[in-house]
C-alpha cells in the first residue's frame, strides 16, 4: 500500500511503484480533472504539482511522490497563485474545448508561484510544454499577465 | 446535404452480457449530477454564476413546449443543445439565441447535451443531428429564437389569462411576466402548469434586431466554470461503479490483421483481467489503464500487414497525380477556358499538393460502454449522436431505445468525432466484457489509426492578356471524396460539392473559368472531414494561384485581387480593411514579408494578412496575423474572435508542420514529437476585426483555419521569392 498526500488529503492506494500518478489520480482515485493527452510527457495535459513543482504525471511514477505533496487542478484554487490564475482564465474566457486547460493552469500557477512577474520569455519557457489544439495561446499569455497583477497585464482584454 | 446514411462498418452482433444496468445507471446519474452541478455553479471563490453544463438528459419539467427548452416550477430554465460543444462556443451563442426571445438570464440556465435523435435535433442545414460545417449559428439562428419566443408567448398568455387582462398589456423580462398597468408580477415557474395546457402557437413574431439585448454583444462563455477547476466532464472522464479499463492496439499496418499475441504474458501482469481479440485489434482489460497498457505491451501483438504492407506516400501520390491528368466532372464552366488560355499573351501553370493530416484532438479517442441483455449504454463525445446510435444498432441488433448514448463535452473535434469507428470498436470490445469498460486509445493509436484529411493534388492553368489581366482560369481538383462515403446522395453529375467548395465558387471575375473534379480514393488510407473541409483545401490553391498571377503580371497582389472583385463588395471590403490594418505596402526588414488571402466559405467572408520572418536557415516565424471577418449578423463577437485566434493557430500548425506520411504500409508519425503542432512560443499576435453587417449569419468555426494557410505561404513568397506549392512548409527541404 502506498500513502499519498493529494490536495492535503491522505489517500492510500494499492498500486505498483512504477505506476504513473496520472492513472492513479484518474482511474484509482477518480480525480479526472488531470488529463491524459500523450503518455510521453510531450503535451502537458497531465501536469500536476509535486511539492509545488510542475510535473508531467503521465511519466511520473508514484514512488516519486513518496512523502511529498501532490496538488492537482481540483486543489490548485486553494493556492494564491492558482486562485488568481483560475480567475484570470475566467475573466478572459481562455478555454475553448477545455481539455488541455487543467494542465495549462497547473503550469501557469507554478510559474507565478515561483516568479510573480514573468516576462514573455519566462511565459514561453514555462508554457511551451503545454499544447493547446484549439489555439488559446494568446489568451493564456494575456491571462498569466492579468494574474500577475495590473502592472503586468498588457491590457489585451479587459 | 440530406438523407445521409454513413455506413462504415459491417454489423457484427456479439454476445450481450447480463448486468444490473439499472443500479449502475442510477449510481452514474448521482455521480454525474453531483460533479457537474457542483463544478458548474459553485466555483468556490465567489465569482458570478455562469451556465452549468449537465451531462445527464432530464425530461421531467412540466413546461417543455419544444425540444430545446424546459422550465420547472421553481423557474429553473434548462436548454437542450442540438449541437455539441467542442470548443467552438456554441454552448454560449445558442443559449443566447433562446434567452434573447425567452427573456431569461442566460447566465443562470442549465445546459444539457441532446440525446441521439436525427429528427428532433436535426441540423437544419444538413438534415441529421450533426455538429460540423460551421453550421450551428447559421442553422439555428431562426429556429432557436423561435423556440424561445414561442415559450415566452405561452407564458405571457398564461399570466394574462390568470389576471384576466389582455396579453398585450403584459411584458416578459428576466424570467418574470409583468402586467404593466397594475405592476402585478408572476415568475415563469408559477406559470408553467398553465402554460403547458395552452396550444403551441405557430409563427410567433421575433424581435427586430434593434431590440436585441444579447445578440451582438460580447458575452462570457457559459461552459468554462468546470473547465478551469477540473470538474468539466469529457467522455474520457466517465467513471462508473465496477468500471474496468481497456487499452487497445489497432493494426499499425493500414488494413492489417492481428495474427498472434502472448496471452500468458499479458495475463501475468497484475491487474489484467481479460483479453479481447478482434480481427484487426487487440484489447487488454484491467483494473486501471496502467495495468491494461502494461498487459498490452506484454501481449506483444503481431500483425499481418496484408496487401498494403509495402505502401508508401509516394505510391499514393503517384496514383493521385496520374488521376489528376484525366478530365474530371465539371463543377463550373464559364466561357471556354482552354481556348482562351491557348491564345492568351501569357500562360501560367502550377500544381499544388496538400498532405494527409491527422486531427490530433487533445482528448484521445475513447469510449465507455456497458453492454447488458437489455441493451447498451455508451458514454462518449460525438459530433453525430444519431448516426452513432444507428451504427451501434446495426452492430448489436438492439432496438433504438436499447442503445442509450450519453454525450459529453468534446476535448476537440475538428472532424474526428464525425466518425463512429471508435465507438463501434469500443462496443465490439464491451460485448465480451462483464460490466462497464472504458476503451482508451494511446496517442500513438490515435494518430496512426485516424481517418485522415485526404491528400489533394490540384492543377492550375491561367491565361493573362497583354496587360497581365486574367482572362482564363482552369482548376482541376483531384482527391478522395468524403462526401461519396458520408453523404452519397449529394453527389450530382459526378461532382463532390465539398471537394470543389471554394474552387467552383471562387469569387474573382474572370471571363473563362473551368473547374473540374477527379475522385481518386487513396490505397488503404481512410479519409474524413477535417477543420475547414473543402474550403481549407480550395482556399490554399485559389489564393496561392491568384498570388502567382499577380506576380506574373508584376502587380501588387492586393491590388490585383481588388481589381477582380468589383462584383463582390464583401470580399473587397474585408481585403481592404485587412490591408489597411496590417500596413500593407509599408517597407519591412530584410527576411520579412506580408502575404494576403481571402476566404469565402461557410457563408462568411474573411481576409487575413500574415507577416513572416524567415531566417537564413529557412526557419519561418510568424510574428503577426491580421484577420478581418464579415460573417453577417453575429451573435457573440468574442466567440468569433476566439474562433479566429484558434483557427489561425490550427491552420498554421498544419501549414508549417502537418503531414501524415506512410512507409511500409504504416503511418510514420506517432505522437506530438513527430506530428508537430504550434506551441506557445510560436503563436503569433493576432488582430481580429469584425465587420458590422445585417446580412444572414455565416459560420466561423472553420474559415479562420482555411484562410491562414495561403496567407502564410504568400508571405513566405514575399519574404524570400520561394513559392510554396506543396504543404507543409517544413517539407520543402533546403530552400533559402
Amino acid at each position: 500500500m502506498t500513502t499519498l498526500n493529494v490536495n492535503g488529503a491522505v489517500r492510500t492506494v494499492d498500486v505498483p511503484a512504477e505506476m504513473p500518478l496520472l492513472w492513479i489520480l484518474r482511474d484509482v482515485l477518480a480525480m479526472t480533472g488531470t488529463k491524459f493527452g500523450c503518455g510521453k510527457g510531450l503535451c502537458g495535459a497531465c501536469t500536476i504539482h509535486i511539492d509545488g513543482q510542475p510535473m508531467r504525471s503521465c511519466i511520473t511514477p508514484v514512488a516519486a511522490a513518496d512523502g511529498k505533496r501532490i496538488t492537482t487542478i481540483e486543489g490548485i484554487g486553494a493556492t494564491p497563485a492558482g486562485k488568481r490564475v483560475q480567475e484570470a482564465w475566467l475573466a478572459l474566457d481562455v478555454p475553448q474545448c477545455g481539455y488541455c486547460q487543467s494542465g495549462q493552469i497547473m503550469s501557469a500557477a507554478a510559474l507565478l508561484a515561483g516568479n510573480p512577474t514573468p516576462s514573455d520569455a519566462d511565459i514561453d519557457g514555462a508554457m511551451t510544454g503545454n499544447i493547446c489544439r484549439c489555439g488559446t495561446y494568446l489568451r493564456i499569455r494575456a491571462a498569466i499577465k492579468r494574474a500577475a497583477g495590473p502592472k503586468h497585464d498588457d491590457g489585451a482584454r479587459a | 446535404m440530406k438523407n445521409a446514411t454513413p455506413d462504415m462498418t459491417n454489423p457484427m452482433p456479439g454476445a450481450a452480457m447480463p448486468n444490473d444496468i439499472v443500479t449502475s445507471r442510477r449510481a452514474f446519474l448521482r455521480f454525474a449530477v453531483s460533479t457537474a452541478v457542483g463544478g458548474g455553479l459553485v466555483l468556490g471563490f465567489g465569482l458570478p454564476a455562469r451556465g452549468a453544463v449537465l451531462d445527464t438528459f432530464t425530461a421531467d419539467a412540466p413546461f417543455a413546449p419544444n425540444a430545446f427548452l424546459r422550465i420547472d416550477r421553481a423557474g429553473k430554465v434548462t436548454f437542450v443543445m442540438p449541437v455539441i460543444e467542442m470548443g467552438q462556443g456554441t454552448y454560449t451563442s445558442l443559449p443566447m439565441l433562446i434567452a434573447e426571445e425567452l427573456e431569461v438570464d442566460v447566465d443562470t440556465v442549465a445546459i444539457e447535451h441532446s440525446p441521439p435523435d436525427d429528427e428532433v435535433y436535426a441540423n437544419p442545414l444538413i438534415g441529421i443531428q450533426i455538429t460540423g460545417g460551421s453550421t450551428a449559428v447559421r442553422g439555428t439562428y431562426v429556429p432557436l429564437r423561435r423556440a424561445g419566443a414561442t415559450a415566452r408567448v405561452m407564458l405571457v398568455t398564461a399570466a394574462a389569462q390568470q389576471w384576466r387582462v389582455d396579453a398585450s398589456s403584459c411584458r416578459a423580462a428576466d424570467g418574470v411576466v409583468t402586467h404593466v398597468p397594475s405592476g402585478r408580477k408572476l415568475g415563469y415557474g408559477k406559470l408553467v402548469d398553465a402554460a403547458a395546457k395552452l396550444p403551441v402557437p405557430d409563427d410567433v413574431p421575433l424581435k427586430p434586431p434593434s431590440e436585441f439585448k444579447l445578440i451582438g454583444t460580447p458575452h462570457r462563455r457559459l461552459d468554462i466554470g468546470g473547465k478551469v477547476n477540473g470538474s468539466a466532464t469529457f467522455g474520457i472522464d466517465t467513471r462508473l461503479p465496477g468500471m474496468q479499463f481497456a487499452a487497445i492496439a489497432i493494426s499499425p499496418a493500414l488494413g492489417g490483421k492481428l495474427v498472434g499475441f502472448d496471452e500468458a504474458q499479458a495475463k501475468a501482469v497484475p491487474g489484467v483481467t481479460q483479453i479481447v481479440r478482434l480481427d484487426d485489434a487487440l484489447a487488454v482489460v484491467g483494473a486501471h489503464t496502467w495495468a491494461a497498457k502494461q498487459g498490452l505491451a506484454a501481449a506483444n501483438p503481431r500483425w499481418d500487414a496484408g496487401a498494403n504492407g509495402t505502401l508508401t506516400t509516394a505510391a499514393v501520390v503517384a496514383q493521385l497525380k496520374a488521376a489528376s491528368q484525366r478530365p474530371g466532372a465539371v463543377a463550373r464552366r464559364d466561357g471556354d477556358a482552354d481556348a482562351a488560355i491557348a491564345k492568351s499573351a501569357q500562360q501560367v501553370s502550377a500544381e499544388y499538393e496538400q498532405p494527409f493530416l491527422a486531427h490530433a484532438t487533445m482528448e484521445p479517442m475513447n469510449c465507455t460502454v456497458q453492454v447488458s441483455d437489455d441493451g447498451c449504454d455508451i458514454w462518449l463525445g460525438t459530433q453525430i449522436p444519431g448516426q452513432t446510435q444507428a451504427a451501434v444498432m446495426r452492430l448489436t441488433g438492439f432496438a433504438r431505445e436499447q442503445v442509450r448514448l450519453h454525450n459529453h463535452l468534446l476535448g476537440g473535434g475538428f472532424g474526428r468525432r464525425l466518425e463512429y469507428d471508435g465507438t463501434v470498436r469500443a462496443v465490439q470490445v464491451a460485448q465480451h466484457v462483464k460490466g462497464p469498460v472504458q476503451v482508451i486509445w494511446s496517442r500513438e493509436d490515435d494518430i496512426q489509426n485516424d481517418m485522415y484529411r485526404p491528400y489533394y493534388y490540384d492543377r492550375m492553368n491561367a491565361g493573362l492578356d497583354a496587360h497581365g489581366n486574367a482572362v482564363a482560369w482552369s482548376h482541376r481538383v483531384a482527391g478522395s471524396s468524403i462526401m461519396a462515403r458520408y453523404f452519397p446522395s449529394t453527389i450530382k453529375d459526378g461532382v463532390d460539392s465539398d471537394a470543389v467548395d471554394g474552387s467552383a465558387d471562387q469569387p474573382y471575375a474572370i471571363d473563362n473559368v473551368r473547374v473540374d473534379w477527379v475522385a481518386q480514393e487513396p490505397l488503404a488510407v481512410r479519409t474524413a472531414f477535417w477543420r475547414g473541409v473543402g474550403p481549407t483545401r480550395s482556399t490554399f490553391v485559389v489564393e496561392s494561384f491568384v498570388d502567382e498571377l499577380a506576380a506574373a503580371a508584376k502587380r501588387d497582389s492586393l491590388a490585383y485581387r481588388i481589381a477582380l472583385l468589383d462584383k463582390s463588395p464583401r470580399c473587397k471590403n474585408v481585403l481592404q480593411i485587412a490591408a489597411e490594418r496590417a500596413g500593407w505596402g509599408q517597407p519591412l526588414a530584410h527576411g520579412r514579408g506580408r502575404g494576403i488571402a481571402l476566404c469565402i466559405g461557410f457563408g462568411s467572408f474573411i481576409a487575413q494578412v500574415v507577416e513572416v520572418d524567415v531566417d537564413r536557415s529557412g526557419t519561418v516565424n510568424v510574428p503577426r496575423v491580421w484577420c478581418v471577418v464579415d460573417c453577417g449578423i453575429y451573435v457573440n463577437p468574442d466567440t468569433i474572435r476566439a474562433q479566429m485566434e484558434g483557427g489561425i493557430v490550427f491552420g498554421l500548425s498544419a501549414a508549417l508542420y502537418g503531414q501524415i506520411t506512410i512507409a511500409d504500409g504504416r503511418v510514420e508519425q506517432s505522437n506530438f514529437h513527430d506530428y508537430r503542432v504550434l506551441r506557445m512560443n510560436e503563436a503569433p499576435q493576432i488582430d481580429v476585426y469584425l465587420v458590422k453587417s445585417a446580412e444572414a449569419p455565416g459560420g466561423i468555426g472553420e474559415p479562420g483555419t482555411s484562410c491562414v494557410m495561403p496567407a502564410l505561404t504568400n508571405a513566405i513568397y514575399a519574404a524570400t521569392g520561394k513559392r510554396i506549392r506543396k504543404l507543409p512548409v517544413a517539407s520543402q527541404g533546403e530552400w533559402t
